[in-house]
């Protein structure tokens, strides 16, 4: 995104937090947009969740093979890890896929088939009727999401390690419980906040500037998949850097 | 009554629209139009407020549209009505909150009465019943009288209608034309179709501006059309065979 895309980003952004026209209807867009975000992504987030928490357990312990260290570290390092990091950012870049290609796409096809004209005609703030539920859904859902996935990461953990035999049950819940520190959930929630942002934003934002037909909607969806990504990883960083 | 003052618009170095002025009256078809590039789906975006022109003034029934602000704009087009080339209606929603969705937006009518307007809407171009199918469901003949029913929704003081005959056959154009004509006559509305259909010219044209290369080179009525001895108007409207061999019949 160069400077003149950012610019004009933030354009829309003022224009996405202009008051709504009424607000019934941008409730009951909010309801739908939490159910398609939320709902529609909690089995997709359960299952990489679970996942990768026990693969991640399997790797811990493989890698740390000493006398010296407890088995206990495998659970703590797991946990900090599935809260600080996996939970949120892999939360983040497999709905930047699933949400985002998908808002893009509906807000291109509309921009192209002349709705989005339709919606302006009319004298509706079409970047606020469009953008601003798909907003407010994505800074509530995906915190909701990641407070899931850091569960089942953890719990995932659990299943892989003493399935496997690589560490005991009471050696990892001890390891899970020892030395837990809260304040890692409020870096974890501020990166889900500002990751939900960008997830729906940045996409909305290549949607809605589409300019052709279906060739050019399918490349704002490709580009809004690999802004939103990168933005994440970056954003990602600074958050870290800021809060811990 | 819709007054335009010498618009100009320009997308980087091609100047699209080079000065044009008219006043398109209420209560009659006003027709603009012209060549595919010759501006008139611009001029018409340009009246709408989807295109900012460069230069020019825009009269609302005395109203200045193109120095409003957002807000301004807002009051004015929920006196506009405009049925789009592809009728633009929503695809998740049905026929019949399509039709509904800007008395949703900006009426505090009951939804029975809401409803009724509807219906009544969908009565009016000959749709009753159709008030559950999706826009996929929907003929391109279909599409366009939902179009026009969702533009007539709010009882417009201005109708646009950007090609209504586009993708339609020549019975179902008919069909469209006398729609428009009826509803421009039975409300008093000031309806401004941009078309490049001989029909509708024929057909409906009240009073048509006729524009080349991002210029007015001609206005007047459909009956005057055929006798006019401007050579780009009598390029474009005696291009076919047809209208070659028909026009001694004039």
């Amino acid at each position: 995104m160069n400077f003149t895309n950012f610019g004009k980003y933030l354009l829309l952004l003022k224009a996405v937090f202009r008051r709504p026209e009424k607000f019934k209807i941008y409730m009951k867009a909010i309801f739908t947009q939490m159910n398609f975000i939320g709902v529609g992504s909690l089995g997709l987030i359960a299952i990489i969740s679970t996942f990768i928490g026990a693969v991640m357990t399997l790797q811990i312990a493989f890698q740390l093979v000493s006398d010296f260290i407890p088995k206990t570290i495998i659970g703590s390092v797991n946990r900090d890890s599935s809260i600080l990091e996996l939970s949120p950012t892999i939360t983040a870049i497999v709905l930047a896929g699933k949400i985002g290609s998908a808002i893009s796409s509906e807000i291109g096809t509309m921009r192209v088939s002349e709705q989005i004209d339709a919606l302006e005609i009319m004298g509706i703030n079409s970047p606020g009727y469009l953008i601003l539920p798909k907003i407010i859904a994505g800074i509530t859902m995906v915190p909701l999401l990641v407070i899931m996935s850091m569960f089942l990461s953890i719990a995932g953990g659990y299943l892989g390690g003493t399935l496997s035999g690589a560490v005991s049950p009471s050696e990892y819940i001890e390891g899970i419980t020892t030395d837990f520190n809260p304040y890692t959930i409020v870096v974890a929630l501020t990166k889900a906040f500002v990751f939900g942002f960008i997830i729906t934003s940045v996409p909305a934002y290549e949607g809605f500037y589409v300019k052709g037909g279906a060739l050019e909607v399918a490349q704002a969806s490709t580009r809004a998949v690999v802004v939103s990504c990168i933005s994440i990883l970056v954003c990602d960083y600074l958050v870290t850097q800021l809060l811990l | 009554m819709i007054e335009i003052k010498d618009i100009h618009k320009s997308f980087g170095a091609n100047d699209v629209l080079k000065g044009i002025s008219g006043t398109f009256e209420a209560g009659v078809t006003n027709l603009i139009i012209g060549g595919s590039g010759s501006g008139k789906s611009t001029l018409l975006k340009c009246m709408v407020g989807l295109h900012r022109p460069e230069d020019g003034i825009v009269n609302y029934d005395g109203r200045e549209f193109t120095s409003m602000n957002f807000e301004e704009k807002i009051e004015i087009r929920k006196e506009i009505g405009m049925l789009f080339q592809g009728s633009a209606l929503f695809d998740s929603m049905t026929v019949e909150d399509n039709i509904m969705f800007p008395l949703n937006m900006f009426t505090e009518q009951s939804v029975s009465e809401k409803l009724d307007r509807a219906n009544f809407c969908l009565e009016r171009v000959n749709l009753e019943g159709k008030n559950k199918l999706y826009p996929a469901e929907l003929s391109g003949g279909m599409k366009k009288r939902v179009g026009i029913a969702r533009a007539i929704a709010m009882n417009p003081k201005y109708l646009f209608v950007d090609e209504p005959n586009s993708g339609l056959d020549p019975k179902t154009s008919i069909v469209i034309d006398e729609l428009i004509k009826e509803l421009t006559e039975e409300y008093n509305t000031t309806t401004i179709v941009v078309t490049h259909d001989m029909n509708s010219v024929m057909g409906i044209g009240d009073y048509i501006v006729f524009l080349h290369e991002g210029k007015k080179f001609w206005e007047g009525s459909n009956k005057e059309i055929a006798h006019t001895d401007v050579e780009e108007l009598n390029d474009f409207v005696f291009a076919s065979r047809f209208m070659k061999a028909a026009k001694g019949k004039f």
